[in-house]
């Protein structure tokens, strides 16, 4: 009976076409499909943090330049991976993350836990020239980013892009975005305190690479740089392990 | 269907395809791989009982075993902890002259340190400790916040000019930039500093700067770097009148420091070690002096 089927089967062609696809897509339908309505897939924190519009425009610029070839953002759940580059990441940790940028191709190390690892003037002096700090790295040079200006008037549009994805950016971060990107950049102006005010004090506003008379590429990378891993404080608090960090507010 | 067709020599049915006189035989799977896709088969059945499995709307199975990726590679690292606690809670806690007299704990130092420092510290002050422009050698006795490992393990653990609430703070200020000295004061302190490491600078020509200079020191620098230049630990400001610059020692480069200031950033690692590790790196980086590598 079963052979007949199959005969059958293979004399149809649209039938058979129909077959495959759908014995294809079970991997699928079982690994992914459900993902989507299991509560327990993205964690839940409260204290997560938007990007600001410096920290995206770091971001595209970060994808424009195909970072994630060669660098990843996914901490695994090995012992290895935690005790180098601290805990695993989490799900919601890349819940604004359009695209996400996981990666896993590690020709350098993984990204996902470098904010506030390194000081800004490393990562500019790393950027102009990785062998400067690095004598080992074979990384390009990005020293082009310092030497071009950000543009910032289209990343209202970026923002609103990102917001009919669902990341929740109000009506005033949008309309303040270019100015935001500015002022993250330039301390002690009143542009910097706008940025404070709408993104939260946990928001790092630096100059930089050390300049402030205007905004560069490299501004915006850096910032992106310093931000990875410390957009929610939700992999420290969910691991169990006793190598928990302190609070370094207690 | 169409007639069966027998080869004669095995008995086994022909699917009907010829390729030259060879006839296709309709040979059944061998029965050794059909037990193994059943045995297989029910193992995957078996399986969906022991390890989360089906999805049932908002949650799913979890399984008979428990095996969940979080607390697996949580209770490794756990384990891990516990293989090296015998040395680590001794770093815990032992004050560091004992640590250091011990030298089969300080082998363990040397070799953890060296992982923790290459992973860690490298990226700024360099795979060997001897730092590179803006960022301090510590392989000398030359010491900003202090080099002893207690002030070591403090610098770590606060940072410098770093985010940490107990933050180690130093700010050089622009002097020139912000208009508290003018041109020709950045020059002559500049060339007054300089002239405490460079002896050989003075000189008729240039001995009226540095008079000048030393003026301006006494009432703008001395308050942070000391009456005599030789710099405080407790304020984190250098010793001017040695060879070692963290900026650089030549003219050009202390006028620059003097007009535009210096803000070093030493990151806080508060957060990202831990306390035996923050320990371990201290009496590492301390080790530095004694010439081990």
């Amino acid at each position: 009976m079963a052979e007949l089927t199959h005969r059958k089967l293979e004399r149809s062609a649209i039938g058979f076409v129909i077959a495959i696809i759908a014995a294809a897509s079970v991997g699928g339908i079982v690994e992914i499909a459900p993902l989507f309505t299991i509560d327990e897939t993205v964690e839940k924190a409260p204290d997560m943090r938007l990007y600001t519009p410096l920290e995206l425009a770091g971001r595209n610029i970060y994808v424009r330049e195909g970072c994630y070839a060669c660098h990843s953002q996914m901490i695994r759940t090995l012992r290895d991976e935690v005790e180098r580059y601290g805990p695993y990441s989490l799900a919601v940790e890349s819940q604004y993350d359009r695209p996400m940028l996981w990666g896993s191709k590690r020709t350098g190390p993984d990204l996902a836990r470098i904010g506030g690892k390194y000081s800004d003037l490393w990562h500019v002096t790393h950027l102009n020239n990785p062998r400067a700090v690095v004598p080992e790295s074979n990384m390009p040079t990005y020293s082009f980013l310092g030497r071009t200006p950000l543009r910032t008037d289209d990343l209202p549009k970026h923002l609103a892009a990102q917001r009919a994805l669902g990341v929740p950016y109000t009506d005033a971060m949008i309309e303040n975005a270019a100015r935001d990107a500015y002022g993250q950049a330039t301390p002690d102006t009143d542009y910097a305190a706008g940025v404070t005010e709408r993104y939260g004090q946990a928001t790092q506003v630096s100059a930089f690479d050390g300049v402030t008379t205007h905004v560069t590429e490299m501004d915006a990378l850096v910032a992106y740089l310093q931000v990875l891993g410390r957009l929610t404080d939700a992999a420290y608090r969910d691991t169990a392990a006793t190598e928990l960090p302190p609070d370094p507010k207690n | 269907m169409a007639e069966v067709e027998r080869d004669p020599f095995t008995g086994r049915e022909t699917t009907g395809h010829e390729w030259n006189g060879i006839k296709e035989l309709d040979t059944p799977i061998p029965r050794g791989v059909l037990m193994f896709l059943i045995v297989t088969h029910i193992w995957a059945i078996a399986w969906w009982f022991f390890v989360p499995a089906w999805p049932l709307g908002t949650t799913y199975t979890k399984g008979l075993l428990g095996v969940d990726q979080h607390t697996t590679v949580e209770a490794r690292v756990v384990e891990g902890q516990r293989q090296r606690a015998a040395w680590t809670s001794r770093l815990e806690t032992e004050p560091y002259e004992a640590i250091l007299a011990d030298q089969t704990l300080m082998r363990t130092v040397r070799d953890t340190g060296r992982q923790l420092f290459g992973d860690n510290c490298a990226a700024c002050h360099g795979r060997d400790g001897k730092g590179r422009a803006n960022y301090p050698d510590l392989t000398d006795d030359d010491w900003i916040w202090g080099g002893t490992p207690e002030m070591i393990e403090q610098t770590m653990r606060v940072g410098v000019n770093s985010p940490h609430p107990d933050s180690r703070v130093g700010q050089m200020p622009a002097f020139g930039r912000d208009e508290m000295l003018d041109r020709d004061q950045v020059r002559n302190v500049a060339a007054y500093v300089y002239s405490l490491s460079h002896p050989d600078y003075a000189s008729a020509q240039t001995s009226a700067r540095i008079d000048a200079g030393r003026e301006v020191f006494a009432t703008t620098c001395a308050a942070c770097h000391g009456e005599n230049a030789r710099g405080s630990a407790e304020l984190g400001a250098p010793n001017l009148t040695d060879a070692y610059w963290i900026y650089g020692g030549d003219l050009d480069t202390i006028i620059a420091t003097v007009h535009g200031g210096r803000q070093g950033h030493m990151p806080t690692w508060d957060e990202r070690l831990s306390k035996a590790e923050i320990r371990t790196l201290a009496l590492y980086v301390y080790d530095f002096r004694n010439g081990a590598r």
